[in-house]
């Protein structure tokens, strides 16, 4: 789960990381009126979207008048950004983070990610902040450290010594960077996040050592142990079919293909997609079924795959093993009753309870591709949107 | 026996006496698996199945003599039954569970070193020694006793390659899902070498997906210490970036942990690709030959 740049610094205050001071702004005045209650002569007016690259695409301006607060608050608020990570779509700016200034001294970058190998989190540095990491590690990989925390023994101190002197860091602003890498494993490991990513961590000409940005992510497996963080989710952020099918229980996410799959199973989800694309067609979305689908969640997925206007075919996919035939046969025909399923539908199944399954769809009068197997599958799937355009 | 399980395992279940937990364990016992009983705290000392039901895993293994457990306990609480199998030095652990928490997995993963226990999984099918022993969710039928190994982070997917390996009448030696989770008990690599080292595998089928290096990494072990044939699938090639695919660790971060680059590394590193995954048993059947 993602959360927005200003609750991720409302939790790193509760951590004890120092983030600059600011007010979150839904509208033009209430944007001035926060500019007003912080004080000073300097403004940062930043667009709050679940996505990065938010500066290069116009959604972070710096104002020197309570005038230009106003501008840029009127020009961001209701605007779609489109950066690298929104999507061609982008995403329409409804809140705004309004900070106060600061005198920038130097900036770095600081993450903590889980290094997979090692089955430990680690602790990323570099001198060079304030820019695409990614580009960083490419072009000049001897300026990114990485030191690995022992799960045992946790944080200490000379975790932080090691990274801070390898960051080039000197004199006192080493102290404070140490607090803040502690507060940060202390927030990563207490609210079970899954990335923590502080690009700029920035020291000031006062020599503080503060967030200038923040985002973090959390393990959507372990929200049920912090309903606090749970309580930060911003639906309007979330595609709307994948939170309903995340109640459901369905693993679902949108693409920009014409055919719906319906699978079970993450791993023959991903593999069914592949041999669509191989036989020349596109997928319209990934949707694992889970172990656990009922007659009625395989409705829910076919209502989810059919809402999208772009799907032309529906290909089901499905090898039984938890998930038996006969079940998902009977949301077919459940689903072909109550939705009326109008675009050509190929079915393969197989495994566990495979002739009742087929028994059912037989007996049901549908109009069924039935596919002997995952080529047959594909091949005749991508030949029916051919037929329709 | 072919690795790790076979007609001298003997088998609990954690959390047995739920919906999932008793049916896979009866499933489990009609395959010819040697079950004896299984774990729910609370219900020790009663029977369920016909089977013996302990409030400890200490007790499980005291009595019982199991030297495998399968689990089947919620999220919530699968690390811990993770650790209790842990400290009853259970020699293989085998967590179906889906969806425990990261930073849990971190945990047992630091204690699983220098114990006694080997963890397959969790988010995995389970294992199976075909015409021996089967410990997991996997449908049993589709398996024939042989002399390929399979080895997979999915579920499905397995099925799916094990049927078409079964259709040409090429059987298995043990298929092991290794599960999808981005912190697991056992790697890519510790498999193979149990597979390079056991007389009664010949070859290797390796299902991998997108996200994190595993998959390069037992490349590279592959092209340094491993004599058999090894053919792969990695599932996820039209994954876009950035998007979680189902399984928590099925993620492209950066730009070696596609499918394209893990394809590509493979076959540098003398492995046998399909790039379909309805090619496997084809692609096998062909190595075989040869």
């Amino acid at each position: 789960m993602n959360v927005h740049e200003y609750q991720a610094k409302d939790l790193m205050r509760k951590f004890g990381i120092k983030v600059l001071r600011g007010k979150v702004a839904k509208s033009v005045n209430e944007a001035v009126d926060g500019a007003k209650s912080l004080g000073g002569n300097i403004w940062v007016v930043k667009a709050q979207i679940h996505a990065g690259g938010r500066g290069k695409a116009g959604g972070v301006k710096l104002a020197k008048s309570l005038d230009e607060v106003k501008t840029h608050a009127t020009a961001i608020l209701g605007k779609t950004l489109v950066t690298h990570q929104t999507g061609p779509e982008g995403k329409k700016v409804q809140t705004l983070l309004i900070e106060e200034g600061c005198k920038i001294e130097h900036e770095y970058y600081l993450g903590i990610v889980l290094d997979r190998n090692k089955g430990k989190l680690t602790f990323i540095g570099s001198a060079e902040g304030g820019v695409e990491i990614e580009k960083v590690a490419a072009e000049s990989p001897e300026k990114i450290i990485k030191v690995t925390i022992d799960p045992a023994s946790g944080y200490s101190s000379y975790i932080g010594r090691k990274l801070a002197f390898a960051m080039g860091m000197k004199g006192d602003v080493v102290k404070d960077a140490l607090a803040f890498f502690e507060g940060l494993y202390n927030l990563y490991t207490s609210c079970d996040c899954t990335a923590a990513e502080i690009n700029p961590l920035v020291v000031t000409s006062t020599g503080e050592v503060l967030a200038l940005d923040a985002k973090l992510n959390f393990d959507d497996n372990a929200l049920f142990r912090h309903p606090e963080i749970e309580a930060l989710r911003d639906a309007s952020e979330e595609s709307k079919e994948e939170l309903e099918a995340h109640e459901y229980g369905l693993s679902y996410i949108s693409l920009d293909g014409n055919i719906g799959c319906l699978v079970n199973g993450a791993g023959l989800a991903m593999g069914t997609m592949d041999i669509i694309k191989l036989f020349g067609g596109t997928p319209a979305n990934f949707l694992d079924v889970g172990g656990g689908a009922t007659k009625e969640t395989v409705e829910k997925a076919f209502a989810i795959i059919l809402r999208d206007p772009k799907v032309k075919a529906i290909l089901v996919n499905i090898f039984g093993g938890i998930m038996k035939c006969d079940i998902i046969a009977e949301g077919i025909v459940g689903a072909a009753r109550s939705l009326g399923i109008k675009v050509p539908l190929v079915v393969r199944l197989e495994g566990t309870n495979v002739s009742l399954g087929k028994k059912i769809l037989g007996e049901s009068g549908l109009q069924i591709i039935a596919a002997d197997d995952l080529s047959d599958a594909a091949k005749k799937v991508v030949e029916a949107t051919k037929g329709r355009r | 026996m072919a690795i790790l399980v076979g007609r001298e395992t003997k088998l609990i279940t954690i959390g047995f006496t739920g919906k999932q937990g008793t049916f896979h364990s009866l499933q489990s016992r009609d395959y010819g698996t040697n079950f004896c009983g299984g774990v729910t705290p609370g219900k020790g000392g009663t029977t369920h199945e016909g089977f013996p039901v302990f409030n400890t895993t200490y007790e499980a293994v005291n009595k019982t003599g199991a030297n495998a457990a399968m689990i089947f306990v919620p999220p919530k609480a699968a690390a811990d039954a993770i650790l209790e199998c842990v400290d009853s030095e259970m020699p293989l652990i085998v967590c179906i569970t889906e969806g425990i928490p990261i930073l849990d997995m971190v945990k047992v993963r630091k204690a699983m070193l220098g114990s006694k226990s080997r963890l397959i999984g969790p988010n995995c099918p389970g294992i199976i020694t075909p015409g021996e022993c089967k410990i997991g969710i996997m449908p049993g039928h589709i398996h024939m006793p042989g002399k390929v190994g399979v080895i997979s982070r999915s579920g499905t997917l397995t099925y799916e390659a094990v049927y078409q390996l079964t259709q040409r009448e090429i059987g298995q030696s043990t298929c092991v899902g290794i599960g999808g989770d981005p912190v697991a008990g056992t790697s890519f690599i510790d498999v193979l070498e149990l597979f390079q080292k056991d007389p009664a595998t010949d070859a290797v089928i390796m299902i991998g997906e997108i996200g994190g290096q595993a998959e390069v990494d037992a490349a590279r072990w592959i092209k340094k210490n491993m004599t058999k044939p090894v053919v792969s699938f990695i599932a996820g090639a039209s994954a876009p970036k950035g998007k979680r695919m189902g399984h928590a660790g099925a993620i492209i971060g950066g730009s070696d942990d596609t499918a394209e680059a893990k394809f590509r590394i493979l076959e540098q590193c003398g492995v046998t690709i399909s790039r379909s995954p309805a090619e496997l048993g084809a692609k096998m059947k062909e190595v075989l030959a040869h």
